[in-house]
């Protein structure tokens, strides 16, 4: 897929709907103005004047709770106008409803679409319809992109490992059904990650995985050696509808994070999810809330980095 | 031609005035970037500040968003103490439009609420466009169309007044 769609004429930010298609320098610049808006937790007022009198739609066709709560504390500390939908998912003609949907809430004279959607594309698909001063913002689309998540999570690496140039970084788990994953190989290896690992059962990896850029292995033990990052995905059981695994107590077995095989990897790495956490199917509650886990700052890192994303995003609507 | 430690020397001297007219109680000095805060460490000693200099980014406080959007260079702003209460002297290089300050001001008032605020600027040029003005100056000066104060550092601090052309 082809994202040129999520840049004006002069390569700055319109769109934000995958990894895929933006330059190393974007991603940085996202990266570095994140930064700002960390240390803005200082302030007796928590706000910043960006986006006063912009109206931001989150729509969520899916559910979610930390993807949605920080877009909007994102949105609000950015002082937009903020609307939070959930929208369940109607089962036929689906791309007729979701077009009706974006024309009456275009009537409402907003400003930005935040779209999570179980349909991969669904984001995209927005960004071609929707009027030309509107932003749309991919907050996680079916199996494709979570490019969001991605950011925050090499957010977070930067802030600890401080460099991308020489880290090894392991992906751990169900890589077949998760937009996570996707997004997160694209922006490790767009952000000059040297390597990038893939950790899972052939039964939960896509095809010709190789050609994403990362190397394959299907034994943690193995494949945790020397690693600096650990990022772990959750079980998606709600997905899974075929049987690809013999049993949650199996899986653990064979890929949970345990305190014993995180010994396999570098004793300064740091252990990442994107949550919510299957605590004793792909984690180890001892791992999960160890000295080793930076879970609990990547969901605060999501607040800084969407606010970056929408504020880069808005950014010369007005003469586009 | 300006000199800047004449500059300096004149600010410092007009900012002790104050200190005492207004009654300053142990100042909270904060600089705006990237200028300001240049000028700032030059007279922050002098003027016996106690608390660290602060640092004001005024990026996210720009009333240019729209048209110019973010300042993809903007870093973190480190103000050093709480400043409700306090009495707190901002520095930045040069005072144009007036604008800059409105912002810096804006994102103090975020902090909290200070006592009184003075504002100490290296040069006041004219152009101003908001009723706001500096309480001390290093000097006003008047410039031609087209016309710019630069000022580059940290070490050495220089200025220099520079003629734009126009590119076609």
């Amino acid at each position: 897929m082809k994202d040129n769609l999520q840049l004006n004429s002069e390569g700055k930010l319109k769109h934000f709907l995958s990894i895929e298609g933006l330059p190393k320098e974007l991603l940085t610049e996202i990266l570095d103005v994140a930064e700002s808006f960390v240390s803005m937790t200082d302030q007796q007022i928590k706000k910043v004047p960006l986006l006063r009198g912009k109206t931001i739609v989150n729509l969520f066709f899916e559910n979610s709770t930390r993807t949605r709560t920080t877009f909007e504390l994102a949105a609000k500390r950015l002082s937009a106008d903020v609307l939070s939908m959930s929208i369940a998912t109607s089962s036929t003609s689906k791309g007729e409803s979701l077009l009706d949907t974006i024309r009456n809430l275009e009537a409402m004279f907003v400003d930005m679409f935040v779209v999570r959607h179980a349909i991969s594309g669904a984001a995209h698909f927005i960004a071609q319809q929707t009027a030309p001063h509107i932003s749309v913002i991919n907050a996680g689309d079916g199996q494709h992109a979570h490019p969001t998540q991605a950011m925050l999570d090499m957010f977070t690496i930067r802030q600890i490992k401080k460099d991308f140039s020489n880290l090894r970084v392991a992906i751990i788990g169900d890589i077949l059904h998760s937009r996570v994953a996707r997004s997160q190989i694209q922006a490790l290896n767009t952000l000059g990650v040297p390597e990038v690992r893939v950790i899972a059962p052939k039964t939960l990896l896509p095809a010709h995985v190789e050609s994403l850029g990362v190397n394959v292995s299907h034994n943690l033990n193995v494949g945790l050696k020397d690693v600096d990052v650990v990022m772990m995905l959750r079980l998606q059981k709600e997905r899974m509808t075929s049987a690809l695994l013999p049993s949650e107590s199996e899986y653990f077995k064979c890929f949970g994070l345990t305190e014993e095989k995180l010994k396999i990897a570098k004793p300064d790495a740091i252990v990442m999810h994107p949550g919510p956490i299957n605590r004793g199917v792909e984690i180890e509650s001892k791992v999960a809330d160890g000295p080793q886990s930076v879970i609990l700052k990547q969901v605060s890192n999501g607040i800084a980095i969407r606010m970056a994303i929408m504020a880069m995003a808005m950014q010369k609507q007005g003469i586009m | 031609m300006l000199d800047i430690a004449d500059l300096l020397n004149k600010l410092e001297a007009e900012l002790k005035q104050t200190i005492i007219q207004r009654q300053l109680v142990n100042p909270l000095m904060i600089g705006v970037r990237t200028g300001g805060v240049w000028v700032a460490e030059q007279m922050y000693q002098s003027l016996q500040i106690t608390d660290p200099l602060g640092l004001l980014d005024i990026s996210f406080y720009r009333d240019d968003f729209s048209q110019i959007g973010v300042n993809p260079n903007v870093r973190p702003s480190q103000l050093p103490a709480q400043v409700d209460g306090r009495d707190i002297i901002l520095i930045d290089d040069v005072f144009y439009t007036g604008r800059t300050v409105r912002a810096a001001l804006n994102e103090i008032f975020d902090y909290g609420r200070p006592n009184q605020v003075v504002l100490g600027v290296l040069i006041e040029r004219d152009g101003r466009e908001i009723p706001l003005s500096p309480d001390c100056v290093g000097a006003s000066i008047i410039l031609n169309k087209g016309q710019r104060i630069k000022l580059t550092g940290p070490t050495p601090l220089a200025i220099e007044i520079q003629t734009l052309t126009v590119v076609a």
